[in-house]
């Protein structure tokens, strides 16, 4: 940790041009093609023309320090950023051909195939049966039957059904941290997206708990392209196939996981992974 | 230096705790002291004194129950020269002597005794009668005679009363009732019809087959209340002789009688069960002379029942605003001067919802109900006048800031992140908000219908002009179709407090009465907070660790 982050101007930083090696890694099969994405919080801007592919079915982290635009750009994905009055964006994801940003994009839809777990776990107020079975009911299956099963198998899938098989009707508040966010996992499995976005899924956690999550995402990516931000260069570099840096809002450096950790292409990672500032 | 700052911080810091402390305990000794006030002289009221016999020094012989001891105020002894103490005899017989209290100078009481034989006697008119059992005549047959048969008489006699009142009531309410309420129903068949315009002959067919049932109900109820009058001699064919200290005589029907006891021979256990029995009274039964005396049933009734109604409107109007206000309305200027509005709102004198109640609830909306649907009673209004609908409806209004107020908050506690759980699943605002921020709130939302309850179950100002009565004939709820009446006016135990501390002819004898129903009042409201309190906690424990 030695000294002050770097406070420059942007301008210092090498421009991210498209067919730039250090952020071109070879994908065949994207399942999410982001190009030349800007953002804007009213005045100010959060991202710069990113340009990246997310790859289907492998673990894609986005790490940076604080402030960097990994979470803004993991929420462009499923369009929560839509909450927030005074947001601005230019720029374009394909999701299999189609532009999330354009304006008839069914939201509701999309987020039914692009699931999202949270920094902070954020279970409903419900028992642990309804909050899996919030998402398919609302998606319009009634069957009780089919429920069950639904119910069983994405907590299987998250691992926690041999925690909570025997209480399915208490409340969801009542679990640990860590079982709360594997829920929040399984809640989101439930509704079989094709991505699962995680913002931090393990910050709150402690290391046994993370553990177990940093395996349960390597299991899940047999079945889901998942997308996790993350702080922690460990956790990345332990369960990544990519590893997307961010720095101030632009895209700096994205390679798989191995060559961005043992051998990066830019002076910024470097100095990033080696704890130099962030 | 720096430990002396520290060490006057500390005391500064000390000075404050006790005085925070001893606010709080100031507060609870105030309401304390309101509770043991109520308690001490409304619960009091209920329990039998000995009966004295006194003589004064000219002779005179009082027969009653002490109900006070002072020393002669300053103001009468410069009027009359007399001090000393004096007591507050309660005397009853009010149909002998006109009053029923007397204050009496102690020096002048020349002996006191507590003769076993002194019966109280209470009467459904005129209040108590103190004084000796003579004896029970049928006519002018002598039943019994003498204090030991009377005694001996009395009860099954009684008794048999009891179970003929209720032959009569069950006639009243049931038979005769039915009657009436067809005969009501012919009266307006018949000016239905002649407002209608049918043709001479349908009119002519249609009038006759209603005189012919009006004919026929009539005679029916001719033959009821033939019987009923029958009953009613029956019921009072008994008199009891009475005769009061100075020997006045008295003559009533036994079954005018609530109770005959001889107190000072009564045992402790005895004089308990007559405390129970008497408050069971008061709880359970209607009121009788001019509400000084019985129950007060009907005004407990009315109150819970118009705070029921008023939950019913004033929850899904509050909670439905507040979810617009929050939820749904562009936050803005205009967002923000509807707030500041509706906050006023519960600043509003109550009275002046009263008058806005009688505007619009009474006049122009029952006046338009009536006009629509019961115009064949007209003039005679059925919504248009003051009913616990309107009461109700008028308490929602005023306590509907209180409600949106908390709904707010309760929604506002609930976090972002848990509604963008709900959205990233797919959902839509409107089934986030339904399925997950509503239920996330309901405490919340409950803690304002709980405060929304109490405010309007003391309410009295805006009742007095939009249904609430002294004394209500019927229940709001009854067997007769269609069961809950929302247009009869009713009682109510603020009122009722106020009709008995300063609207009574005989403000003495009520006093402990009103301590009695301000106490009922404050344990009705209790208990119905009790209940929502209940609900809340179970929803807490059901989210546990929610918001709010």
């Amino acid at each position: 940790m030695t000294g002050q982050p770097q406070t420059g101007e942007p301008e210092t930083f090498e421009r991210a041009e498209a067919g730039d090696h250090a952020i071109d890694p070879e994908i065949r099969t994207p399942i999410l093609d982001v190009r030349t994405l800007s953002l804007w919080y009213g005045e100010t801007q959060a991202l710069f023309d990113i340009s990246l592919l997310i790859p289907s079915k492998q673990i894609t982290a986005f790490i940076g320090p604080s402030g960097c635009g990994k979470s803004t750009l993991l929420r462009c994905f499923n369009r929560l950023n839509d909450l927030i009055d005074e947001v601005r964006v230019e720029g374009g994801i394909l999701f299999e051909q189609d532009d999330i940003r354009d304006p008839s994009t069914d939201v509701t839809a999309l987020r039914k195939r692009i699931g999202m777990v949270f920094q902070k776990s954020n279970p409903f107020p419900k028992s642990i049966y309804e909050n899996i079975a919030y998402g398919p009911r609302i998606h319009g299956i009634r069957d009780r039957r089919e429920m069950d099963e639904i119910v069983e198998q994405s907590l299987r899938r998250a691992a926690l059904w041999d925690e909570v098989k025997d209480r399915l009707g208490e409340s969801a508040l009542g679990l640990s941290g860590g079982q709360q966010q594997r829920l929040c996992i399984a809640r989101a499995i439930a509704i079989e997206p094709e991505v699962i976005l995680l913002d931090e899924p393990c910050s709150a956690l402690d290391p046994i708990a993370t553990a177990k999550i940093e395996e349960l995402m390597i299991e899940l990516k047999e079945h889901y392209s998942l997308v996790i931000v993350t702080h922690n260069m460990q956790q990345a570099s332990r369960i990544s196939d990519y590893t997307a840096f961010m720095y101030l809002g632009r895209l700096i450096e994205y390679q798989p996981t191995e060559r961005l950790f043992i051998n990066p292409i830019r002076t910024q990672t470097e100095e990033y992974i080696t704890g130099r500032f962030g | 230096m720096a430990r002396q700052s520290s060490r006057e911080n500390d005391l500064v810091g000390d000075g404050m705790t006790a005085l925070c402390a001893g606010a709080l305990a100031l507060n609870l000794l105030l309401v304390v002291a309101l509770l043991g006030v109520l308690v001490v002289n409304g619960m009091g009221y209920f329990w039998q004194r000995d009966l004295i016999e006194i003589v004064l020094d000219d002779g005179t012989r009082l027969l009653g129950e002490i109900h006070d001891r002072e020393e002669i105020p300053p103001s009468v002894t410069e009027q009359t020269g007399v001090s000393g103490t004096r007591v507050r005899l309660k005397l009853g017989n009010r149909d002998l002597t006109g009053f029923d209290f007397l204050w009496v100078d102690e020096n002048r009481i020349v002996s006191r005794e507590w003769p076993a034989a002194a019966v109280l006697l209470e009467r459904l008119e005129y209040g108590n009668f103190y004084g000796y059992v003579e004896e029970i005549r049928r006519g002018d047959e002598v039943l019994a005679t003498g204090s030991q048969e009377v005694w001996a008489a009395f009860g099954p006699l009684h008794e048999a009363k009891l179970d003929q009142l209720a032959a009569i009531r069950r006639l009243e309410k049931s038979e005769i009732g039915k009657v009436n309420h067809r005969m009501e129903k012919l009266r307006l068949a018949a000016r239905r019809l002649e407002a209608s315009d049918p043709s001479q002959a349908e009119r002519e067919r249609r009038g006759a087959e209603i005189e012919r049932r009006q004919a026929l109900a009539a005679s029916e109820y001719e033959a009821l209340s033939r019987r009923l009058f029958d009953m009613r001699d029956e019921w009072e064919a008994e008199t009891l002789v009475m005769e009061s200290t100075d020997g006045t005589g008295m003559e009533m029907p036994v079954a005018h009688v609530v109770r005959i006891l001889r107190p000072n021979g009564m045992s402790n256990a005895a004089t308990t069960g007559l405390y129970l029995s008497r408050l069971w009274e008061f709880l359970a039964d209607d009121p009788r002379e001019s509400n000084t005396e019985g129950g007060i049933f009907p005004a407990i009734f009315g109150t819970v029942m118009m705070v029921f109604l008023m939950s019913f409107a004033v929850a899904p109007f509050g909670v439905l605003a507040a979810l617009y206000l929050r939820e749904y309305a562009k936050q803005g200027t205009i967002v923000r001067m509807v707030r500041i509005a509706v906050n006023n709102l519960a600043g509003v004198p109550s009275i002046v919802f009263g008058v806005f109640g009688l505007g619009f609830f009474v006049y122009l909306t029952g006046g338009t109900i009536d006009r629509l649907f019961h115009s064949e009673a007209l003039p005679t209004p059925t919504y248009g006048t003051g009913g616990i609908l309107w009461a109700s409806l008028t308490l929602a209004l005023l306590t509907v800031p209180v409600v949106i107020v908390a709904t707010e908050e309760g929604l506002a506690a609930v976090p972002r992140i848990v509604r963008e759980g709900s959205l990233a699943l797919g959902a839509t605002k409107f089934e986030t908000t339904w399925r997950v921020v509503v239920p996330a709130a309901a405490p919340g939302i409950l803690t304002g219908l709980i405060l929304a309850m109490a405010r309007a179950a003391g309410e009295v100002a805006p009742l007095m002009i939009v249904g609430m009565v002294k004394l209500a004939p019927t229940l709001p709820i009854d067997h007769h179709f269609p069961f809950i009446h929302f247009e009869r006016k009713f009682m109510h135990l603020g009122f009722h407090i106020y009709d008995l501390g300063f609207q009574s002819p005989n403000v003495e004898a009520t006093k402990p009465l009103v301590f009695a129903t301000a106490l009922l009042l404050i344990v009705v409201v209790t208990v119905m907070n009790l209940v929502a309190i209940a609900v809340r906690n179970h929803l807490r424990r059901k989210y546990i660790g929610s918001a709010v």
